[in-house]
This record gives C-alpha cells, structure tokens and sequence, in this order.
C-alpha cells in the first residue's frame, strides 16, 4: 500500500482539484482529507457518512470571580497572557496548559476538555473517504491529521487497497508535517507565481528534513511562462521530480462549481493535464519511472 | 488601529489586499506578516531590513544530579510532553509549549528552561510605510509565538495591517485576536464560499468586526454573495478578475503600482475599514 499526499506550501493553487481528479482516476484508493482546517474535498466527493466520531480539543480555563480571591498569581504566571485585570480568561488565547490551574490559592480555576471536531468514515463514488471537520478556533489540527490518516491505513490495509490519497493542508507547521511524515511521495501543487516559488522552496525543506520524496506540478502555468522555467529549474536543483503543468483553464472553476471532479467533467486542456500528470505519478509511486 | 487580513482558504489574495491597502495608506502604517509559515508580503514590498532577532520559546531542562524521578513533571504537563524513566527525564520538544508548568511542580527545583530558538523576525520600511515579518524554522510545528512576537513588536499605534495565515486554527487565532478589525478575503467560487463560512464563524467567536472582499470578482458563481446578504456581512469590495493583477501579483509587483486605475477601490477600502471601526468606538 502506498501514500501519496497532495500539499500546496500556499493554499488555493488548486491542490484539492488535483486530489478530486485523482480520486476519481484511482480505482483502489481510500482518500484521506487532511486539509482539516479548510476541508474542502467533501465539496467534489459527496461523501455518505458512515461513522461519524467526536475529537477532543485540548483543555480551556474559566475563572469562577465568585471564588476568585484577586490574588493575581494567575495572570502573573500564565506564559499565553490569556488571563486580563479583570481575570476573566480570553478562550481564544487560552492554551490550556494548568498553569493557573495550578497556582491559584482559592480553587477558582476550572480547566474544561472541549470537542475540539468530528472525524467521518465515508463512502463516496470514488472508493471510502476518512475526512474532518475541525471547529473554529481549535488547535490540535496535527493530531486530528494523524487519526484521519490512522483511520485511513486501517481501512486500506482491511479492503486490499493500494493507495491513500492525502489532500494535506497548505503552511508548513503541524497538520503539514503530520500530512506528509512517513509518506511514499508528497506532490507538491504550485502556481508560477514569485510567493508560490517561495513557499514550494520551503515546503521542498520540509519534505527534506522528513525525508520524502518531492514531485512537483505548476498549476497555470501559463500565467508567467517565466516563472514556470524557473521553478522547474529549481525544484530540480533541490532534488524534487517535476511531473508536469496544467494550464490556466476556467474550467477547472466549472467542474467546481458542478461539484465534479475535473476527471469527470467534459473533455479540456486542464482535464488532459491532470491525467497526464496523474500517469505519472502513478508510474513513480509503482517504482517505474 | 490594528486590521487583520484573514481568509479561511490560502491563495485568495489576502496579501494582495493587505499590501495594496499599505500602499494607499495616507499616513503612518505598517505592515505586519504573521503568516510565519509562508510569509510572502517581503517579495512584493522589497523592504529594507534594519534588524532581526531570533523568535525563542522556553524548553525545560532537568539537572539530573537534583532529579529523584517522582514522575510529578509529568502529571503537570497537559500537553504529554513529558515522559519518566527509570534513569532519564524525556522532554519532547515538539509537543512542549514552553508553559512551565512543568517548572513549577517539580519538588526538588531540578528543572530550569533554556530558549529554543524556532523561527526570527525581522523589521525595516518599504517606502514610507514599515515592515515586519514572522518566519518559522522549517521542521517546527508550532507558529502562534511567532505570531505573538510580531505582534507585539508592532504594538497598536498608527495603521497596523496584519496578513494573517490562512485556516481558522491557533495560528490565525494568534494572528486575528484582539484586532480592531478583520477583512475576510474571498473568492467567488464554491470553495471560496465553503472557507469563508469557517472564516465568519471564527471571527464570530471571537467577537471581531468583519466584512469581506471578494477577489477575483466575475470568475466562478454568486454563492459568496448571496450567503453575505443572507447573513448580513457587507462586502465592501470587489477586485475583479484582471489576467494584468495575476500577472503583476506573479512577478511581485503591487497591483496599484501596476495599475493605477485600481487605487480608487483600495483606498475606498480602507476608508470604509476605517469608518465601521470609527463608528463601533463611537457607539
Ligand atoms: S490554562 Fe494556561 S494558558 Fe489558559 S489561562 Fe490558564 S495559564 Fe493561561
Ligand atoms: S490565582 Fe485564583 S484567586 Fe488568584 S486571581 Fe487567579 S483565579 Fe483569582
Ligand atoms: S518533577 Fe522534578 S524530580 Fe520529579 S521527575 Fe520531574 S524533574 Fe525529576
Ligand atoms: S513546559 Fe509545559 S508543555 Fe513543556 S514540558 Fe513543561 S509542562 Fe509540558
């Protein structure tokens, strides 16, 4: 079984059409939306959610003023400043760590465990689908990241499936590493753009320090033909297998909005790109290219 | 006044706003990249640097000749950073917050911190206007003290433009909160849509005024529109779908700069930006 995840160091360069496409070009896949903060596959997928479990989020302060004793020690020593002169504790900057938990005299503090999301097995046209949906303002996204893609091996090794399609999430900080880590290839969607061959550089950095073998495809890429060669050129340079490009194409915005993946919509010069670049990767994750 | 540039999904032209909006700012402004992971703002703004400095977090370290290995460190640490052997403390770096939590529990003060450096920021001026940028270290995982650190640099004074990252998790939290205004940019297209409601619903959370900017205006459906009016969010701009602002956006130029029939729609932006702040201190 093989693991191919699909990352974009910039978001919205078209990372999720190409895992849509490939989704629908795979016959023994399972995919596995790690984009948990944006999930947006679903859109293309339609999955029919079969299991559905809740995900526990970290750990919240609340400060009962009833009990509080004003003595500040709280406030002095939260490291996050989530705590103000009122000592009323700000959720949204709360990490949860105890601290005040721990210091306060008076037993004021309450440290509450939130469901910080839910996570779905699915099944969708294109084979079973383990995705997210993390709620605002939560963190631990790295973690939900490694239960979708548990949950996916586990369904891929029990149905004989070849492949675990990743949509990982655009950055480079925690849901990425924990999207990438321990993969077959990650392809890595980029636009000719001067900010998308910044982030493509540090994202390839990434995929250096896990050790992972880069493929990299050019969405556009004949927005800035210029910036295409040099971005082939250098992702080369950085050990990175370029696969191919796809050009500039309104109907990639048409599929979308039909909720099709670009595979299944009508014939066009994005659609051919796609598979070209689709039998590629498929030849490089088979060991024959 | 601080305005964050946020948008649910990447790739939707927050840093083409946020830049645009810095270069028709008429008095004192700053820009400020709190997308520490992928900051690009540098790459169009081409500023002069006048210094950096490492971005660090407290990592705990046990002075083993103190250590009686009571294990209480470990009941301490919420986030399971830490685990006890027989003959050795372990601290896993990667799930540390650097709380010290840890520090405060231990019995026999056998555990002291040291700074990990995770990330820099830098700070100079771009024109008139100054510039300063949150960059983690490649292999880190966690942004927000970044963030923090480029926020506090900036402090509040004067216009503060903040290109916060992409999502609705901790780092765009970190980026977001306590601003005095944040502008959800968006595309018109199904995705665009599907984002910005997680976008609206973190601001909503966390009690920011918002409205929203559609970029790319006349590609894709009017979804994003109907659900504004639907809900009662003013867009207060459309930046339309131009072949010349992807162009001069993908060789690092600033579309204003480009094309300077675009500067009347920034600057009304950010008037506008500056009226529903104006009117909320009023009220
Ligand atoms: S739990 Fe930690 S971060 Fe939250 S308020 Fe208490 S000390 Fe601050
Ligand atoms: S430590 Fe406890 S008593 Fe003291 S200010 Fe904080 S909540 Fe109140
Ligand atoms: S609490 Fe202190 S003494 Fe106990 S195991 Fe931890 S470091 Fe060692
Ligand atoms: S500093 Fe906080 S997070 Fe880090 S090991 Fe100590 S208790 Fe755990």
């Amino acid at each position: 079984m093989k693991q191919l995840a699909i990352v974009s160091g910039k978001g919205g360069t078209g990372k999720t059409t190409l895992t849509a496409a490939f989704a629908a070009l795979a016959d023994n896949a399972v995919m596995a939306d790690c984009d948990v903060d944006a999930a947006d596959l679903h859109l293309i997928l339609a999955p029919e959610i079969g299991e559905r479990h809740s995900f526990a989020g970290g750990l919240t302060a609340t400060i009962d003023s009833e009990a509080c004793v004003i003595c500040g020690q709280c406030r002095e020593m939260c490291r996050f400043d989530a705590i103000d002169e009122t000592f009323t504790v700000d959720a949204a900057a709360c990490e949860g760590c105890g601290v005040c938990y721990d210091v306060c005299p008076a037993g004021a503090v309450t440290l509450t465990n939130e469901v910080a999301g839910e996570w779905y097995v699915s099944s969708t046209r294109f084979g079973p689908m383990v995705h997210a949906a993390l709620n605002v303002a939560q963190e631990n996204s790295g973690k939900l990241v490694a239960q979708v893609r548990q949950r996916a091996r586990e369904i891929a090794e029990a149905d004989g499936r070849e492949l675990i399609i990743i949509d990982g999430s655009p950055g480079i900080g925690c849901p990425v590493i924990s999207s990438l880590t321990g993969v077959d290839a990650v392809l890595v969607c980029t636009e000719p753009t001067l900010s998308g061959q910044h982030d493509l550089e540090r994202v390839l950095e990434l995929a250096a320090h896990f050790d992972v073998p880069a493929l990299v495809c050019v969405n556009k890429a004949d927005l800035a033909p210029d910036m295409t060669e040099a971005i082939v050129a250098h992702s080369e340079e950085k050990g990175a297998r370029f696969v191919g490009t796809i050009p500039y194409d309104e109907t990639v915005v048409a599929a979308m909005i039909a909720a099709r993946a670009l595979s299944e919509h009508e014939p066009s010069p994005a659609r051919e790109a796609v598979e070209e670049i689709w039998r590629t990767v498929r030849q490089i994750l088979n060991g024959e290219a | 006044m601080i305005v964050s540039i946020a948008s649910g999904k990447g790739g939707t032209g927050k840093t083409t706003v946020a830049i645009n909006l810095l270069r028709v700012a008429p008095g004192e402004a700053v820009y400020a990249d709190c997308d520490v992971e992928e900051p690009n703002g540098r790459l169009f703004l081409r500023p002069e640097i006048a210094g950096e400095y490492t971005c660090t977090v407290p990592l705990p370290v046990v002075d083993y000749t103190k250590c009686t290995f009571c294990g209480r460190c470990r009941e301490a640490c919420r986030f399971n950073a830490i685990a006890v052997l027989p003959k050795s403390v372990m601290i896993f770096q990667e799930l540390c917050h650097g709380c010290g939590a840890c520090v405060m529990a231990c019995p026999e003060r056998a555990i002291s911190e040291r700074e990990r450096p995770i990330g820099k920021v830098s700070h100079g001026t771009s024109g008139n206007a100054g510039f300063v940028e949150g960059l983690l270290n490649v292999g880190e995982a966690m942004s927000p003290p970044v963030i923090r650190q480029v926020r506090r640099h900036v402090g509040r004074d004067g216009l503060v433009l903040i290109d916060a990252p992409p999502g609705t998790s901790c780092p765009v939290i970190a980026a977001v909160n306590n601003t005095d205004f944040c502008l959800l940019v968006t595309e018109p297209t199904p995705f665009g849509l599907h984002d910005l409601k997680l976008a609206v619903a973190m601001v909503r959370a966390l009690g920011l005024p918002h409205a929203v900017a559609i970029n790319r205006a006349g590609l894709g459906d009017r979804g994003v529109h109907d659900y504004c009016a639907a809900e009662g969010i003013e867009i207060l701009a459309e930046i339309p779908n131009d072949r010349r602002i992807a162009e001069a956006y993908a060789h690092g130029r600033t579309a204003v700069e480009e094309l300077p029939e675009l500067r009347p729609l920034f600057e009304k932006l950010l008037r506008a930006i500056g009226e529903r702040i104006a009117a909320r201190g009023a009220a």
